[in-house]
């Protein structure tokens, strides 16, 4: 299998979607002859002409609503998010139209559309611009909420997303877009179901349940617990909402342990989501209560030393699984 | 209009009755606007509406029994059960909706303009709101769109002076509100809406401009209602010499008022409203009558199923 880059992968899926389905068309600002504001974009415009790559001023309710009143028309957009944090003046957009509209007209209008974009903190842009946006939108039914942690998860859940007759929330990640991973060699079709985790890591002492950013900081943490001779199982959900519990508890039944690893602030969210579940659907196997490993509760300092503190490191997830599992 | 003005008036009656729950606002005064709108559009085009959406649903065509029976919240209405007063929807006769967030559905008709720009049709979509709509930010970003992309949109501000219980000039520095259309790179209208000739050729002008490639249109109809803004509203914000007169120029009476001039017999009128009394007591027994909102719709409805589509 080949290499690509994270933000190859995103590209890939919206050139053979748009290229497949003429209905398909990217929206957002800079999209188009900037070439992306994180270049995942780059190359649509000279394929697709403006019709269907089109840049937008600075109006993220305006356009995301455009998206959405030309989705209950019949077209499947995918609207881009510089990031997600922009996406907040798009809210009400996103939650009281797109969320709503297939059961408040008992089924007669389908919003088939992809807000997608990068999400999460990045490197020093502070507090603004550094949101971990699941736990806003998992908690709306009406949507569903993707957030892919490698090129393969990210090309074949875009695609899905893509073909999908619902609103769905793509969460990249901007510090991800770099990241190389195998994807499927061209010509070969891939579509990742939306709703299905996946195991990412063996292992028999402790369930690891991560996804986005941290899920590369569980995966160097894991190596080294195995060296100390804890061997963690990973699951990563790549989907948040549904939520597809069902390799975390057959996993937790094996291991009787399990550390929930995630970016996003603590109060709420998938994170807690998933525990509540886990807890109930593994409660008799479990040897010692859920722990998990989250961004600290505060707004997103500027200083790199203070956001290196705020992010979840490969230390405060080693020692979450040795205290699950009385190793400390 | 008689039939809107019949099918509120007895919407209110079975409000009081606690037939019919959650918000209600009442558009009689206001229906030679929706009247003349519907008349001059084709079928293939679309319409957005506010809350405030009885009447247009009518105009265009919805049958008084399904709007009842959604007031009701029965499994038999345009919404079955699940929009309410406020989210009626009929998509095949391109009613896309009563929306009740202020300002949140301009967006949207923006929306299916741009997709019949992007598909080549020549489709128009046109799009009501209130004077409470202006100042909203909904309001510029989809009004900035649609100039910017000249969409076939026809923007339609139904200017009934009051925001809820504020008056326009509490809320806006503008006495003339379609001047903000030069703004927005688009052509600006502004006309009284309680004839329904005038507005039907006015809004005729703007649906044209949208339909033949001239962009969109904003136009601000001078308009008033009779009721509060909801049924919980006594309208104490005003006086009842204001409303007394403005009832003089109620666009049903000018339109009875017209026909008599032009001849019309006033027996064949009163025949009209029987028959329109007889249509909505029909419709308020069959949303009495009908089976409720269904539960079982409820978890399947949420998401659309997937598959081609």
């Amino acid at each position: 299998m080949r290499q690509l880059r994270y933000r190859e992968a995103l590209r890939e899926a919206m050139f053979e979607e748009m290229a497949r389905d003429e209905r398909v068309f990217l929206m957002g600002e800079e999209v188009g002859h900037y070439q992306g504001a994180y270049k995942v974009s780059e190359g649509l415009l000279e394929k697709f002409g403006e019709r269907r790559v089109v840049d937008t001023p600075i109006a993220e309710a305006g356009f995301a609503g455009v998206g959405i009143g030309a989705a209950m028309a019949g077209l499947r957009p995918i609207i881009e998010f510089m990031t997600w944090n922009f996406s907040f003046v798009a809210f009400d957009q996103i939650i009281s139209n797109a969320a709503k509209v297939h059961q408040m007209s008992a089924g007669a209008i389908q919003v088939p559309i992809v807000f997608r974009g990068p999400n999460g903190a990045a490197k020093q842009v502070a507090a603004q611009h550094s949101h971990s946006c699941a736990p806003f939108y998992t908690n709306i039914p009406g949507l569903y909420v993707i957030q892919p942690s490698t090129p393969r998860d990210a090309k074949g859940l875009l695609k899905s997303a893509i073909r999908s007759n619902n609103p769905v929330i793509f969460l990249e990640g901007e510090t991800l877009y770099g990241v190389k991973g195998e994807v499927p060699d061209e010509g070969v079709e891939e579509l990742i179901p939306i709703g299905e985790s996946r195991l990412v890591r063996p292992g028999s002492d402790c369930t690891i349940v991560t996804w986005g950013r941290p899920y590369y900081t569980v995966l160097a943490a894991a190596e080294k617990l195995s060296a100390e001779g804890i061997d963690c199982e990973v699951v990563d959900p790549r989907t948040l909402r549904p939520l597809d519990t069902r390799l975390m508890v057959e996993s937790v039944k094996k291991t009787n342990r399990c550390v929930v690893v995630h970016e996003h602030w603590p109060y709420g969210g998938p994170g807690a989501e998933i525990v509540d579940q886990v807890q109930r659907e593994a409660f008799d196997y479990l040897d010692a209560p859920l722990e998990r490993v989250t961004g600290l509760d505060v707004p997103m300092p500027y200083a790199l030393n203070l956001e290196d503190k705020v992010l979840p490191t490969e230390e405060r997830v080693i020692d979450a699984v040795k205290r699950v599992a009385y190793a400390s | 209009m008689m039939v809107m003005r019949r099918f509120e008036e007895e919407a209110a009656r079975n409000y009081a009755k606690g037939k019919i729950g959650g918000f209600l606002h009442l558009y009689i005064g206001q229906e030679a606007i929706a009247v003349a709108v519907a008349e001059v559009l084709e079928e293939r085009d679309y319409i957005f509406q506010t809350y405030r959406d009885h009447g247009i649903a009518l105009a265009r065509g919805m049958s008084a029994t399904a709007g009842m029976a959604e007031l009701f919240g029965k499994d038999t209405g345009c919404s079955r059960g699940f929009g309410g007063s406020m989210h009626f929807f009929d998509v095949e006769r391109g009613f896309l909706g009563g929306w009740a967030i202020v300002g949140g559905h301009l967006a949207l008709a923006a929306g299916t303009a741009f997709k019949s720009k992007y598909t080549g049709e020549d489709s128009v979509t046109v799009c009501f709101f209130g004077d409470g709509s202006i100042n909203i930010g909904g309001f510029h970003e989809a009004m900035s769109l649609a100039g910017l992309w000249k969409l076939p949109v026809v923007f339609v501000c139904e200017n009934n002076q009051y925001a809820m219980g504020t008056p326009l000039e509490r809320t806006s520095p503008l006495k003339d509100l379609s001047i903000k259309a030069k703004g927005y790179g688009m052509v600006g209208d502004r006309f009284d809406g309680h004839d329904v000739e005038v507005v039907q050729a006015r809004i005729n002008e703007a649906v044209e401009r949208a339909r033949t490639g001239g962009g969109p249109t904003f136009i601000e109809v001078l308009t008033y209602r009779f009721r509060g803004h909801s049924m919980s509203d006594p309208a104490k914000y005003r006086t009842s010499t204001e409303l007394e007169q403005r009832k003089q120029q109620d666009p049903i009476a000018v339109v009875r008022e017209k026909l008599t001039g032009l001849g019309v017999q006033e027996s064949v009128l009163d025949d009209i409203d029987l028959e329109v009394d007889e249509e909505i007591d029909e419709a308020v027994r069959f949303a009495d009558e009908s089976p409720p909102a269904r539960e079982d719709l409820m978890m399947s409805t949420v998401m659309a199923p997937e598959g081609e589509s």
